[in-house]
């Protein structure tokens, strides 16, 4: 029953989407299942993705709650995740589901402050918190991708070499200083930067390896339908 | 500049300057912006599910609509949070369970239909001479490239003789295209910074100026 019945589930579920893929749906009694069966994955998978934050608050109230050392900082966490998502979830007008309920108590002027449009509280904090931190996070990897390219372009032996001479010619080719540099060497050199490495072995290799990936992920997925692949359930 | 664009402003430096201060070494001004940036993070994705899944294809369909069996997928998406509880923790499987196969069902399918075929049939070039020199090299290095790729990834053999040889080829355009991709990222992060610093240059150093 604990792993029999997952695993029946996993089979018809994935077989509904293959068979729709050769059936025409509008002639065959398949109707509209493959649609209805992919809303109903992406309903379940929008409560997946709400179980990692409901974890989230979780250890961060368990730590709060425990008082223990730097308990402040999960706090900051707990009330950043409430100050966006309360206001997120809050209906927008009298007219929406729960709306009749909820502004009977709050006054409808404050709708605009809710739900996720320009505007709203969850908008204002996206765009002038969240979007910045995230720049920098990203923006911080330049100075550590900046040691990383040292111990990488080493040029230790002719494959390394390959990587440093590359990676100097795409960076020169990126900007327009370096493109001017280039073409000190011939007219012709950016143009088979972007034909040679970027279209050409650049291409070939990212084509190699998305092939070799969706081989893999084609033959784990029929292993996860034929229940041979079962780790996803986990112990127990 | 109004007082609540001031705020903004100041609100985003403070915090982008709180993140920057890791480069000198980890201190309390960090662990508090990266605390903030983890759960405004999680509260993003809270509104982006509330309202692009559990509104939009879970009430709206079953209010507005009357599609009343979508109540099974909201039950089966509650199921996960058997999770929380050990003696039932083994419930969650069914909707687990339900998620992986219905994407092993659209990857099976998505991959080999859509990515292993085309991108097969698009290797497959024309090498007549009729086309150009350029155009014949493209095609030989885009052929070579794609071959000795997948012969190196191909481990069920021990690479030695032919297929050692084109590993070893492989090896090469292997490094050429991470060369190039970490070139690529390499600017990308700098032109974030680029857009970090400025942003802390010109509108806060131009806060700054009108405050002062």
């Amino acid at each position: 029953m604990r792993t029999t019945l997952p695993v029946i589930i996993a089979f018809i579920s994935g077989l509904i989407m293959v068979v729709s893929f050769f059936l025409n749906p509008q002639t065959t009694f398949l109707g509209n299942t493959e649609e209805e069966v992919l809303q109903w994955a992406s309903i379940i998978g929008g409560f997946t993705l709400l179980l990692g934050v409901v974890s989230i608050v979780r250890v961060n109230s368990k730590t709060v709650g425990q008082r223990k050392k730097g308990w402040l900082f999960n706090l900051a966490t707990l009330i950043s995740i409430f100050a966006m998502a309360i206001p997120s979830i809050l209906p927008v007008t009298s007219q929406s589901n729960f709306g009749s309920i909820f502004y009977k108590v709050f006054p409808e002027s404050w709708g605009s402050l809710f739900g996720t449009a320009p505007g709203s509280i969850y908008d204002w904090l996206f765009n002038y918190l969240d979007s910045p931190m995230m720049a920098t996070m990203f923006a911080m990897l330049a100075f550590y991708i900046a040691s990383a390219a040292y111990r990488a372009f080493r040029a230790r032996n002719a494959e390394a070499t390959l990587l440093l001479l590359t990676a100097v010619l795409v960076m020169l080719w990126r900007i327009p200083m370096g493109e001017a540099f280039l073409r000190l060497f011939g007219d012709n050199i950016p143009g088979y930067i972007n034909t040679y490495i970027m279209n050409g072995a650049n291409a070939a290799v990212q084509r190699g390896i998305v092939i070799g990936a969706a081989l893999g992920a084609a033959s784990m997925s029929l292993r996860i339908m034929l229940g041979i692949e079962r780790t996803y359930m986990g112990k127990g | 500049m109004t007082l609540v664009e001031q705020l903004q402003i100041w609100l985003g430096a403070f915090l982008v300057l709180s993140l920057f201060s890791f480069l000198y070494k980890d201190n309390p001004f960090y662990k508090f912006a990266e605390h903030i940036f983890a759960g405004l993070s999680a509260g993003y994705y809270i509104g982006l599910i509330w309202q692009n899944v559990i509104i939009q294809q879970l009430i709206d369909p079953m209010f507005d609509q009357g599609r009343w069996w979508l109540v099974f997928p909201g039950l089966l998406g509650l199921l996960m949070f058997a999770r929380f509880f050990p003696k039932w923790s083994w419930i969650s499987r069914i909707s687990l369970a339900f998620i992986m196969g219905n994407t092993a069902g659209v990857f099976l399918i998505s991959q080999l239909h859509g990515i292993v075929l085309p991108q097969t049939v698009a290797t497959m070039l024309s090498l007549d001479p009729r086309n150009g020199f350029g155009t014949v090299l493209l095609a030989l290095i885009v052929v070579c490239g794609v071959i000795s790729t997948l012969v190196y990834f191909y481990f069920s053999k021990e690479h030695k003789g032919i297929l050692g040889g084109t590993a070893k080829v492989g090896i090469w355009f292997i490094m050429i295209s991470f060369g190039a991709h970490f070139g690529y990222t390499v600017m990308a992060r700098i032109s974030l910074l680029i857009g970090q610093v400025r942003f802390l240059m010109f509108d806060w150093g131009g806060s700054i100026k009108q405050l002062f």
